[in-house]
């Protein structure tokens, strides 16, 4: 029985659970719902609840669990002399060929007794099992072909009891919660404590993934550390990778090309971004407001790779043109000015916006006072409003800032992917972000150095960003003015 | 009442402060005061009173052109501050705003410390020539304010860290050190507990000595304890306007009475 039936019966018997716990409710109440403890409504769902949540659990944990048992119990039958690095392979093998033979016998091309009766000498498996998609290797070994058929009835045989274990756990439930309902139940309560269980759940999603990216990242760090001396990688100076060894890792040229560039993006975004936000909250009219904040945030909408076009064909030129080549700084169309100028522009909405709702946020009664003794609308906006709003404007720069760091596309295209330590703005540069993706991409061997310095180049990102916000959370903490 | 007597003969001698002439006010489509004629004199304390929404606070705000800061509001007739019209084109409202200093219904203080607070308006002001003339003015100004024994110690701390009352009277405080001529005062004691009330209202007594108070305020207590000329607003007429005493004694017009004794607001 496919596992979407199993859902299907699980969800008809929490359906019929809600009716039943429903009515339940309403007949011991006698039809006066006022001597129930809870609504009628909630001892449906607190049965319905006791159908599906042990039942969703343990499914859950059974189909993590049985593989990992069928693989391991497998693999202890398979030849004592093959070696370890070729048993992953092997036992790949078996499971695609296990699947293969319970796909040809649910599409009708194998009976269950051909397939007990298969054997690797004669029926040429590998041709019978092609029309199904199934890609078998080579020809089949026969203690392979043993091992898949033992692989495959260990699977169906746990797949058996798994649907009897949760159905029975179903009904059990339903029995129970159903049982349970009566006048002084308290089904409000335990519905409640879902509810409180189902946030808690949402809530632990987010930080468990956190925690996985890290973990993922870091354990190919160290991998990566195992081959390439960490002294050389943070504290070299030269970024030159060779795919046949011999690199050099350095990653200071790469840093410094992200701190330049975002650099350059925060001193073009912060000034223009936050007075666009101080004059659409405190200066412009209601009419001037609705049409320019909306047009503000559409550089938002755009994808950075329209960003670094525009960077690439028109930026670029024009600074080497008229900038670069006059004053003799340098030749090349793609630099950090040109990078760090248009990822500025992109930022603006970021920062304008934010601080636009944290300035509004600041109480009307602050800009009376102010005004009242006889302040301009600068004095007031410079003495009371921004130190009021500092630390959301704060928390919008670094939020900028992180944006500005790991932005890819436009550096591609704006800086160039030559990767140096240089302090001219006319020259190329390149960033963490664009090695990353450049050592990732393409046909690599993926042990090597080479390949692994990407999630060394991850981690320290992630350590840098991590470390802004927490500087931003220490800035807002200690120089928040608080009102009311 | 016989000082209370006395000190009208007296006022009567000084000159008018402020005089308002035919003052109407629109907010959008509403017509919020209407036909608005007061003179209020100099060294005195006057209370608006009368029920919610009657245009007692809007009539306020006319006094240093808040209403300005509200872009639907539209003021119509003259006001005169020492015979000068303030909504004259010549007059420039940031510069009223100092001459009149105002304290709001709730305690505002800045999200600085106390000093800052308090040196707010001289600084924007130009007031001092050096920072112990400053210190001097922060000092003057919170004693007026009955604040100093309670914060000489904590000048740096933050304004928002102290009590309601003491909000409040730092907010007088920083209305105070501007030096204005005129204070308004909207519901100053509306946010206090009836101890700080009594400060409060300690403190705008002894405030008549330099400036002309104008208090606006919901009880009516409040207005026969501190003020010796109250006006009562009705629906955006002023319909009685007179030495306190006589107000709370001697009404003239059936509304005032009403009001007062509590059938209508």
């Amino acid at each position: 029985m496919p596992l979407i039936w199993l859902f299907a019966i699980l969800l008809a018997l929490a359906a019929a659970g809600y009716t039943l716990g429903r009515r339940r409710a309403v007949a011991v109440s006698g039809g006066d719902i006022r001597r129930l403890h809870s609504l009628p409504n909630y001892h449906g769902l607190n049965v319905a609840l006791a159908v599906l949540v042990p039942a969703l659990l343990v499914l859950f944990v059974w189909l993590i669990a049985q593989p990992m048992i069928v693989d391991a119990r497998v693999a202890a039958t398979l030849p004592p002399a093959t070696p370890t690095s070729e048993r992953a392979l092997v036992m790949s093998d078996v499971r695609r060929l296990a699947e293969g033979l319970e796909l040809a016998v649910q599409s009708d091309i194998m009976t269950e007794d051909e397939v007990q009766r298969l054997n690797a000498a004669e029926d040429g498996i590998r041709a019978r099992l092609a029309p199904l998609g199934v890609a078998l290797g080579s020809n089949v070994d026969p203690a392979v072909l043993v091992s898949a058929k033992r692989y495959r009835a260990l699977s169906i045989a746990g797949n058996t009891a798994r649907n009897i274990v949760v159905i029975l756990l179903a009904l059990g439930g339903l029995g129970l919660a159903w049982g349970a309902t009566g006048l002084g139940f308290r089904a409000r309560n335990s519905v409640e404590r879902a509810v409180l269980a189902l946030l808690i759940a949402a809530a632990s999603i987010a930080i468990l993934t956190t925690a996985g990216i890290v973990l993922s990242l870091l354990f190919e760090s160290i991998n990566f550390f195992s081959q390439y001396s960490i002294a050389d990688f943070f504290f070299g100076t030269k970024w030159s990778p060779n795919f046949r060894g011999n690199s050099q890792l350095g990653i200071l040229p790469l840093l410094w090309g992200t701190l330049y560039i975002s650099l350059i993006a925060l001193i073009v975004a912060v000034p223009v971004g936050l007075f666009s936000a101080i004059y659409l909250s405190e200066y412009a009219g209601p009419r001037m407001r609705a049409v320019a904040k909306p047009l503000i945030e559409v550089l938002a909408g755009i994808p950075t790779i329209v960003y670094g076009l525009f960077a690439l064909i028109t930026v670029g030129p024009l600074l080497r043109d008229y900038f670069a080549q006059p004053l003799g700084l340098g030749n090349s169309g793609s630099s950090v000015m040109t990078a760090g100028l248009v990822m500025g522009i992109m930022l603006i909405p970021f920062v304008s916006s934010l601080s636009d709702d944290i300035i509004n946020a600041v109480p009307q009664a602050m800009r009376d006072g102010s005004y009242g003794l006889g302040a301009t609308k600068s004095e007031t906006i410079r003495q009371v409003i921004v130190p009021a709003a500092l630390p959301g404007i704060v928390g919008a720069i670094l939020l900028a800032a992180s944006r500005a760091i790991g932005e890819t596309m436009i550096v591609v295209l704006g800086a160039g992917a030559a990767a140096q330590l240089d302090l001219n703005p006319f020259e190329a540069m390149t960033t963490v972000t664009v090695k990353i993706v450049s050592q990732l991409t393409g046909d690599t061997d993926f042990a090597s150095p080479e390949t692994l310095v990407a999630f060394a180049l991850g981690l320290t990102l992630f350590v840098i960003t991590l470390g802004l916000n927490v500087i931003a959370l220490f800035i807002v903490r200690r120089y928040r003015e608080q009102y009311e | 009442m016989s000082d209370q007597t006395t000190l009208q003969e007296q006022a009567i001698m000084d000159d008018i402060k402020i005089s308002a002439r035919n003052v109407q006010v629109h907010y959008g489509d509403t017509h919020a005061i209407k036909d608005v004629n007061v003179d209020i004199r100099d060294k005195m304390v006057t209370a608006f009173i009368g029920p919610s929404g009657c245009g007692k606070s809007t009539f306020l705000r006319c006094i240093n052109r808040m209403n300005d800061t509200i872009d639907i509001s539209r003021v119509e007739g003259t006001i005169l501050i020492d015979g000068e019209d303030i909504y004259d084109a010549k007059v420039d409202p940031v510069q009223l705003r100092a001459k009149v200093g105002m304290v709001f219904q709730k305690p505002n203080p800045f999200p600085k410390s106390i000093y800052d607070n308090v040196a707010y308006g001289p600084r924007i002001h130009g007031l001092s020539r050096s920072k112990a003339e400053l210190d001097e003015i922060v000092e003057s100004a919170l004693k007026r304010a009955a604040l100093w024994a309670e914060v000489k110690d904590r000048l740096s701390a933050p304004g928002t860290g102290l009590s309601g009352g003491q909000q409040q009277r730092l907010c007088i405080a920083r209305a105070v050190a501007t030096a204005p001529e005129v204070l308004l005062m909207d519901e100053p004691c509306s946010a206090l507990d009836p101890i700080a009330t009594a400060q409060v209202e300690e403190l705008i007594d002894e405030l008549r000595q330099n400036y002309s108070v104008v208090i606006v305020t919901h009880s009516m207590q409040q207005a026969a304890r501190v003020s010796q000329r109250t006006a009562f607003f009705h629906l955006g007429h002023l319909v009685e306007f007179g030495d306190t005493g006589d107000i709370f004694t001697n009404p003239q017009d059936k509304r005032t009475e009403s009001y007062i004794t509590g059938r209508i607001g």
